[in-house]
Formats: structure tokens, sequence, C-alpha cells
């Protein structure tokens, strides 16, 4: 079921110049699967009408916490940049589906720029049921790699940056470790970078889900503004996405 | 506690608050939110006779208080609403009512010859004023003879309330709420959204697909109030007001220029507990001001 709830803002990092990690509380959190998003009304930004919607990096159930990872963009993400501890957020959530956690098997998890941001609450899933998560950083420079030690926690990761300031150089589809052997592949990040991503499970015929950031309206597919086309035809990447399969995707790979 | 019930030409409202087409889904959307039964009515989806794809992706751009859409009525078609869509929402203790849309007259005829079919559908809303679809739509509803066809024609096929939705997009919309309520309209709602623009300037090209699209939101409130307080003084049929209605406060002023009821729209992807927030508001005002129930300050401008 979806709520609308109150968040209280308990941290605002500041990661690096523009991406921040809000750290937010509430007593009614409820539960929510790798890959969801939420829906975060904008106070205080005249140029900001509608919700931004920002996917879940990760939750502690047991603190009532959740974590937003999130790029500062535009007017509306600037100022959730400002907002202060004890300032309330209003949210929806949770919405759309999820990316399918497999029951055995190699996962790898491929996460470019603000692409980490779900990756997080997914490697954690993987290992709480005894999977061995490899994540795949992939970003422009040092400055943007994030959140390593959270994701160390998690998984064996790598990392790839466009000047080689940090782990290999090049983009993600150039990484070593995809000369290994992998059962099933996530991905968000650019879509130019998913789309390669896709490319080579295709190529490799591994299983690969994707993670859709179209713009939207209302986020609980009452607009129909934020459709992707698919082999089924258009469908709402707010409830049927934002995680599809890239075989029921019309890209050409 | 106010009395709040309204009824325009026959279509008992237990209170002025409907939902716009478009912005509603189905109901079903907003039901982890609010309870369905309060509303005085929605509006769902706009149907054709035919499965709708819709237009290519980007269908949206913000704008400042208000936003383009240009999705182009996609839909699953009028037989699929019937057979699926129908039966989950029937037993709803609210006024549900259909959005029909065509691209030809004989469309519009045929659809809304199926709904009238419909037991707990008590009307529909006829669309002559979507802005983003090539053929039929907004077409219909620029010109009084194309006007007058379309609600004639509709009218001899459909029993139940017909309410007719008028586009902003005209020289007069009091010209064609008059060809409409000579054709046999038994409402007119409006404003449907009003034609825009934008442009990223990075990539030099049009944000939306369709590179026009239309535009709702707070934005457009003032000149759907003048147009409702302007048709309110010539038709004698209900008018429904609608156009960047986010708050009691903006449905009220509505109530004054003249409309017997009001839709919410856009404000429902900002906050979809909106709709029971404006009934609680309005009910709040009347009480507050000495009113005894809300059809007394209908028209008072």
């Amino acid at each position: 079921m979806k709520k609308i709830i109150d968040f209280t803002v308990k941290e605002n990092k500041r990661l690096n110049d523009d991406t921040i990690l809000l750290v937010l509380y509430s007593s009614e959190l409820p539960e929510i699967k790798p890959g969801q998003f939420v829906n975060v009304r904008v106070d205080h930004s005249p140029s900001t009408f509608l919700r931004r919607p920002i996917s879940v990096h990760d939750v502690d159930v047991e603190n009532g916490l959740l974590y937003l990872f999130i790029k500062i963009v535009g007017c509306g993400t600037s100022t959730l940049g400002e907002i202060e501890p004890g300032q309330k957020l209003n949210i929806i959530l949770p919405l759309g589906n999820n990316f399918t956690i497999p029951s055995s098997g190699r996962p790898l998890l491929i996460g470019g720029g603000c692409g980490v941001a779900p990756m997080l609450h997914l490697s954690r899933e993987m290992k709480a049921r005894g999977l061995s998560p490899v994540v795949l950083i992939g970003t422009r420079t040092d400055k943007d790699i994030l959140r390593k030690e959270e994701f160390e926690k998690y998984a064996s990761v790598y990392y790839t940056t466009e000047d080689g300031s940090f782990g290999e150089k090049g983009y993600v589809t150039q990484h070593s470790i995809l000369n290994e052997s992998f059962d099933h592949i996530f991905c968000c990040g650019p879509e130019v970078m998913m789309r390669a991503v896709a490319g080579y499970a295709n190529s490799k015929n591994i299983e690969c889900e994707v993670s859709l950031e179209n713009t939207m309206a209302c986020g609980i597919g009452a607009c129909l503004c934020c459709v992707t086309d698919t082999k089924e035809g258009h469908k709402c990447v707010c409830t049927e996405g934002p995680i599809f399969n890239i075989k029921d995707l019309k890209w050409q790979i | 506690m106010a009395d709040l019930s309204i009824n325009i030409n026959g279509l008992a409202l237990k209170n002025p608050v409907l939902t716009a087409s478009g912005t509603f889904g189905y109901g079903t959307e907003f039901q982890d939110f609010i309870d369905l039964e309060r509303l005085g009515g929605f509006i769902v989806k706009g149907t054709t006779l035919k499965h709708r794809e819709g237009n290519p992706y980007p269908r949206m751009a913000e704008t400042p208080s208000g936003m383009l859409n240009a999705v182009g009525l996609q839909n699953k078609g009028v037989d699929y609403f019937i057979e699926h869509i129908y039966p989950t929402i029937k037993d709803i203790k609210s006024n549900i009512l259909v959005n029909v849309s065509g691209s030809t007259v004989s469309d519009y005829v045929a659809t809304a010859e199926k709904i009238n079919e419909l037991e707990n559908i008590p009307g529909i809303e006829l669309n002559i004023s979507c802005p983003n679809v090539k053929e039929g739509g907004m077409a219909f509803g620029t010109s009084c003879a194309s006007a007058s066809e379309v609600v004639n024609e509709v009218r001899k096929v459909y029993k139940k309330h017909l309410m007719v939705k008028l586009s902003p997009n005209v020289t007069s919309i009091q010209e064609i709420a008059l060809a409409a309520e000579g054709s046999g309209a038994d409402s007119v709602s409006l404003i449907n959204t009003l034609m825009g623009m934008a442009i990223n300037t990075k990539t030099r090209k049009p944000v939306l697909s369709t590179i026009t699209g239309g535009l709702s939101g707070p934005c457009v409130k003032p000149v759907a109030l003048r147009m409702v307080w302007q048709v309110a003084k010539v038709v004698k049929i209900p008018v429904v007001g609608l156009g960047g209605i986010c708050s009691a406060t903006d449905a009220i002023e509505f109530l004054l220029a003249g409309a017997s009821a009001v839709q919410i729209g856009t404000a429902n992807f900002i906050d979809p507990m909106v709709t029971v927030k404006v009934i609680d508001g309005i009910n709040d005002y009347l009480d507050q001001n000495g009113f005894t129930c809300v059809r007394d300050i209908i028209g008072l401008i």
C-alpha cells in the first residue's frame, strides 16, 4: 500500500560538489523493495511544480530510516540540497516495481554516476539472501566515487573512471571484470550506458534488468506521461517500471 | 456542517467536487490515499472507440506553476473499458463519468452508445477539446458548427447526463458553449488545457515529441475562472469549472464565478489527497461565512 508520509530530515550530508545523501526518519516507514522509488514534494522552490521521483538508496527498517542519494541537477534538487535536519519532507512511497532478486547464481550490479543509488539497497538485500553480489561503479572522476565503504560491506566492488583517476580507466563496459561470467545483470545509470550494458548482456545471453528514469508527473500511473515503448506497447515507468527486463524494451541492442 | 449537495441537471452530486479526466486514472490509482466515495464524482480517462497508444515519449514538460502534457488519449478502447475496468469500479458509490473522445463523429457516437448501456455510469463528458490528437479532439470544439454536429449526434444515442468539455483555444468560448447547449448538452465543463509549447535550449529542440501540448495547473487558473464566469452568464445549463484548482479557495472562486461544480486535475499529481481537502475546505468556508448550503454561493459574482 502506498502512503504519503511527512519524513523528518535527520541528516543532509554533502557527498561531493553536486551530490547529497538525505537520511530521513518516519515511524511509519513501509516495506520498500530494492529498485522502488519515492516521489518527493519540494516546498519553497517556486519553479518546482511537480514532485521529484528519487530512487531509494537504502532503508534501515529497524530504525525507520530512508536514505536518498540525490544528484543536484536543477532548482528542485538544489532546494533539497539546502534542507536542514529537523525539517519535514512530504514523500509518497513506495512506488514502482522492483529488481528481481535471483535465488542463486552470480549477480553483477552496474551503477553509472548517480545510477549507483538503488544498487546499495539491492546489494544489501542480495547479501542477506546468501548471494555474493559484484558491484561495478562507473563515474567521470574519483570525486564521484561515493559511498565506497558502504558498498564494500555487501559486495565485491570494482570501479571505472573516465579519466582513470580511480579504478580502471574507461567506461563500465570496458572493465576487465566483464571477462568473468555472471548469471544476472542489474543496471542503473545514463540511458546510453544502460544500452551499452544491455548490448553486452544480450551478447552473452545474460538476464538483464535496467532501471529507467523517464520524466514523470504523478508517479502512480494516473497521468501516463512517463511511458516507455515496450514490445507490448507503451508502459508507465512509474507503475510497470522503473525496472524493465531488456527483453521487453524496444532498444536496438 | 453545510449542505454540500448539488444537482446538476439531473446528476445528483453529494458535493461539487469531481476529478478531471486524465489526471485521476480510473480512480483506483488513488484508493490508497482517499476514500473515493467521498467525491462528488470522478471522470475517468479519455476513452475512444479503439485502442490508442498515444503520442511518443516525451509527453510532459514542467512549467512555472504548471505542466504541459501531450499524452494523446492513450487508452485501451471502450470495449476493454467495459470488460475489464468497469467491473472493478462500478460499485464505488460515487458518480463515475466517462470522458469520451474520438476522431470522427461516428466514433463518438459508437463509443457513447456503448457507455449508455452501463448501468452505473450516470453520464459522459464529451471531450471536444483535446489538443493532443491529430484528428478530431479539439477540432470539434473550435467551431460552433462542428461542436453542434457532434453534440447533436451523440445526444440522439446517449440518454443520460451529457457534459460537454470545452476548449479554451477559441475566439469565443461563449459561442461554443451556446452551440453545445443548443444541441442538447446537459452541462458544459471548462476549461480543457491551453495549447502551449516548451523548448530545450541545450538540444535546441522542442521538449515534447509533438512540439505543442496542453498547459494545465495553477498557471491557467485566472484564464479558466474568467471563461467560467463568461460562460455561466450566457448559458442556462450548469457549468462545471476546472483549470488549476489546488485548494478550497480556488474551488470557491469558481463557484462564486458561476460554476455549479468543479473538477480537480493536475493538483492530484502533487497531492493525491487534495480532493478531500477541497471538500472539507468548502464546508469550512460555508460554515464560517454563515451559508447553510453550497448552492447559495454559486454565481454570486
